[in-house]
């Protein structure tokens, strides 16, 4: 371990667990409110660790979904990592399979954001920094579930202060963050109306695939994206 | 809800924990054994997110009441310039101040 690179990696991860904090402290309080108990809500942040799929999952886990749906829906939204752990295999290269094990667990938005950036800048992405940006942001991440949920376990109605609003907030705040993608607007909307279709004429639990099918059946359909400025880097290697 | 841990919760968490490292640990994986992804597959990758996502707000939207539809318009319109933090705090205020000003 190189410790200066390991302090680099705690004081620029500190800052994305503070920002991260209160995510998990919604998280931790969403859950209780939809049954699961404090330990289950721990558990589900220290071996998931994605919060949105974990608000997405305790959602659907409310709505006694079937569990296998639950499961898939979590996949479903966790995919975009397929395109991170590809775009940063050039940079972990010199990992030792350990090293990779954990940093595969570790990668979320923000640990693939600034591991592409450090990467690209040429200061290379040494598992001591990595390990440091991550570790900082995982125990942030597991103590504010902590604090949602005790606090979660006070609340008696969830509506008279409001807390049930904060899923479909943060979820329309996920959509739009990829609103300047390519196909946002038609993909959005074939998701929509499938969705609410599927919800009147199906039944709940169903809403979520059928209406993601639709917009996902468009996004195939749809002219390809012919402008070079990509989300994520392509090539992996030469 | 006391300190419990029921089994079938448990193995639901860690099926999702194990179905989350897949997709991190996926994208490795595949690129040392692909050339390119095709095209159309890609474009229907890039689609999933905005795609799931939006199934979780538009029936919200649809089937709520008054107070969830002017909260969501108004994180909505926040969103354009602050979004996060500021957003989720803007569609709760709006949504305390439809239940408990407005009664609605």
């Amino acid at each position: 371990m190189n410790r200066s690179d390991f302090k680099e990696g705690l004081r620029g991860g500190a800052i994305i667990a503070l920002s991260s904090a209160p995510f998990g402290v919604l998280f931790g309080a969403v859950a209780i409110d939809n049954g699961l108990s404090f330990l289950e809500t721990l558990l589900m942040s220290a071996t998931v660790y994605a919060g949105a799929s974990q608000l997405v999952g305790i959602e659907l886990f409310g709505q006694n979904v079937e569990p296998w749906l639950v499961v898939l829906s979590v996949f479903a939204v966790n995919f975009r990592h397929i395109l991170y752990s590809a775009a940063i295999a050039k940079y972990i290269r010199h990992y030792t399979p350990l090293q990779k094990a954990l940093a595969f667990f570790l990668l979320v938005d923000p640990q693939f954001a600034d591991s592409i950036r450090r990467g690209e800048s040429g200061q290379g992405v040494s598992f001591s920094w990595y390990f440091g940006f991550g570790a900082v942001i995982y125990v942030c991440w597991s103590i504010s579930t902590m604090i949602g949920a005790w606090f979660g376990k006070m609340i008696g109605n969830p509506a008279s202060i409001g807390i049930d609003i904060l899923l479909p907030v943060y979820f329309l705040g996920m959509v739009l963050a990829f609103r300047s993608r390519w196909g946002f607007f038609p993909v959005v909307i074939a998701s929509a109306i499938g969705s609410v279709a599927a919800y009147h004429f199906v039944g709940s639990p169903w809403h979520v695939s059928l209406g993601a099918a639709a917009g996902i059946l468009v996004a195939t359909v749809l002219p390809l994206d012919t402008s070079s400025t990509r989300e994520l880097p392509q090539e992996s290697e030469g | 809800m006391g300190e419990t841990l029921d089994t079938g919760t448990v193995l639901l968490i860690l099926a999702a924990a194990v179905a989350t490292y897949l997709t991190r640990i996926g994208g490795y994986v595949l690129i040392t054994r692909m050339k390119a992804i095709p095209q159309r597959m890609e474009a229907a990758l890039n689609a999933v997110p905005a795609a799931v996502l939006t199934t979780l707000v538009a029936p919200a939207f649809f089937n709520g009441g008054w107070d969830v539809k002017i909260a969501l318009l108004v994180a909505l319109a926040v969103a354009m310039r602050h979004p996060g933090l500021i957003m989720l705090g803007a569609g709760w205020a709006a949504v305390m101040v439809c239940r408990h000003l407005f009664g609605l």
